[in-house]
């Protein structure tokens, strides 16, 4: 069996993103948090790799609580309303 | 050897216009597919001469009726694109089908210019309702009350491959690929067994092993024998299998690592029997399966799980590269297939900047944990739809693009620069250039011909019966040469 790529870094296109159709209009800042960088090349036992690790965690806590906020501010008011009155018609 | 791949995927949008009590799904998709307007004079038929969907793969003409809309339906319903995509109403829903594409990457871009597509006319239709009214689209597969929509992907194979041969090899393979393309659903429907969550939209409604049927009884199999090509030397995979991705991972994936599939099994390189006692049950059971670690039945006794049967297919496929010389997007798409093969046989959750079923768990669980709810509750059921909204400041899988959490395959430059141009190595290229360069004179389409309609003169139609065949490098010249459609005529030698 080939190796596996482990770098999340290699898989990440980067990609510039200057024009944006529609979509940069909806946001703020563009965050690219390409996350894993050295991803797993210290060692969790040291004492600077679990407090990597806790910085680690606490940037994920907080990445999650931004996603949190934003999407409070962007779900649908009256879920149980329109949820119900999602109805389609069958298709293919 | 196995054919050069051609593909291309069909998009059909749920629909709905919020504060409208006479909300008419019908009408509404005439409505937003009219308002997408690149050539505000363009009257361009879809040919539905050439079309014929009761024919069955396994030999065989199915009795029904073929839908042919009169003049003015026809051209209510039917919007052909400068990309060389169809955008138009099929039945009750909006669809968008991409033009044919010969590789994963081309897919993704073209696929995700169809999202624009949609989501630019979406806007201009309801610029057109009344104050207050709202239309939204969704790209799902289901309203979560039994009512299900398809994403077809079709795939261009060799005539001379058994039938057989594809679907015994494709079965298994296709009851397992959700574990990274399933688009994620919260609860069950169609009678399917209760659960919270499940990886795939779709999976709940597949009853049967192959048949001809899209809508009703919906088999894993699809048989539509249409090639839209010469009939003699290709058959068209329409595979209905599939779920509507918003992860370009998952995007790129499905089509990619399916179209390697089908390459392998045309050069004879499926070499392992991955039988499954019962498909059907089992497709339903993997779609239950987060944890991975359910074993499905096979055939003769064994057991496995949907992780250990991609495996066995990226083994064979891992063999098939070492033989082969496979093109620099196939290889790219073999390592990532590894790469999230690996991670869900050891940490599925740790997938959650690559496939969608995984990046909409981890979102409605972390949301529930903070507000304190269950799956029930109508704000869980409310983020799943809303993953798939078509508003890029209120569809919460853009959110995460926007947020940096979703790992991309192609840019946000080549998504715009699709939504308006075609593809280069496919027949789609002389279709989209010769709307761009004929207005006014392109009389109709479909994938296989376009006819032009100059003057008093009798309507010509050019036959594109092989799929890589009008492409830039064939037809570039002859175009620049060719100032109206009359002269591309008289210069084609017709």
């Amino acid at each position: 069996m080939a190796t596996f790529i482990r770098s999340r870094k290699d898989m990440i296109e980067g990609g510039s993103r200057s024009e944006r159709l529609l979509y940069s209009a909806a946001g703020g800042d563009q965050k690219q948090k390409a996350k894993g960088g050295g991803e797993g090349e210290e060692s969790a036992e040291s004492g600077e790799g679990s407090q990597k690790l806790a910085k680690k965690g606490e940037e994920l806590k907080e990445e999650m609580d931004s996603l949190m906020d934003e999407i409070d501010s962007v779900l649908e008011e009256n879920a149980e309303e329109f949820v119900k009155n999602y109805v389609q018609r069958g298709g293919q | 050897m196995a054919i050069p791949t051609v593909m291309g995927t069909e998009i059909e949008f749920g629909i709905i216009v919020k504060n409208d009590p006479d909300f008419d799904p019908i009408s509404s998709c005439v409505l937003l597919v009219n308002a997408y307007q690149e050539d505000p004079d363009g009257r361009i038929l879809w040919d539905y001469d050439q079309e014929n969907p009761l024919a069955d793969a396994r030999g065989f003409q199915v009795d029904g009726e073929k839908y042919t809309p009169n003049h003015q339906e026809n051209l209510a319903r039917n919007k052909t694109l400068l990309n060389g995509a169809r955008y138009y109403v099929d039945h009750a829903h909006p669809e968008y089908s991409c033009p044919e594409v010969t590789n994963a990457r081309d897919l993704v871009i073209h696929e995700k210019a169809g999202e624009r597509v949609a989501e630019i006319s979406r806007r201009e239709a309801t610029a057109l309702l009344p104050d207050g009214a709202i239309m939204l689209l969704h790209k799902n597969n289901s309203d979560r009350k039994g009512n299900s929509y398809g994403c077809h992907e079709n795939y261009l194979m060799d005539r001379r491959t058994s039938f057989k041969r594809i679907v015994e090899h494709l079965l298994p393979f296709f009851v397992t690929r959700q574990i990274f393309c399933g688009a994620g659903k919260v609860g069950s429907e169609n009678r399917g067994q209760p659960c919270d969550f499940q990886l795939s939209q779709r999976a709940d409604f597949f009853e049967t092993e192959v048949a001809l049927d899209t809508m009703v009884k919906r088999p894993i199999i699809n048989t539509r024998d249409e090639p839209h090509a010469d009939r003699d030397r290709y058959r068209r995979l329409h595979v209905i299998v599939g779920d509507s991705n918003m992860s370009e991972y998952s995007i790129y994936l499905r089509n990619g690592v399916t179209a390697l599939i089908l390459a392998m099994i045309e050069d004879g390189a499926i070499d392992r029997d991955l039988t499954l006692r019962d498909p059907v049950r089992a497709i339903k059971e993997v779609s239950r399966d987060p944890g991975m670690g359910h074993l499905l039945s096979l055939d003769r006794g064994k057991k496995r799980t949907a992780v250990e049967i991609q495996q066995e297919y990226l083994e064979m496929a891992l063999a098939y590269a070492a033989k082969n010389d496979l093109d620099a997007v196939t290889q790219d798409v073999v390592k990532r297939w590894q790469y999230v093969v690996e991670g869900l046989s050891s940490d599925p959750m740790s997938l959650h900047r690559e496939i969608d079923w995984v990046a909409k768990k981890r979102l409605i669980e972390n949301f529930m944990g903070r507000k304190q709810l269950n799956w029930d509750a109508p704000q869980v059921h409310m983020l799943d739809l809303q993953y798939h909204d078509s508003r890029p400041d209120k569809g919460l899988y853009y959110m995460l693009e926007r947020q940096g959490e979703v790992e991309r395959i192609v840019s946000d430059e080549e998504i715009n620069a699709a939504v308006h141009t075609p593809p280069s190595d496919t027949r789609a290229f002389f279709r989209g250039e010769c709307l761009r360069r004929y207005p006014g004179q392109v009389f109709g389409v479909n994938w296989d011909s376009i006819s032009f309609g100059v003057g008093d003169e009798p309507i010509k139609r050019v036959m594109m019966s092989e799929p890589l065949k009008g492409t830039r490098e064939h037809v570039l010249d002859l175009l620049e040469r060719s100032e109206t459609a009359s002269q591309l005529l008289v210069n084609m030698g017709s």
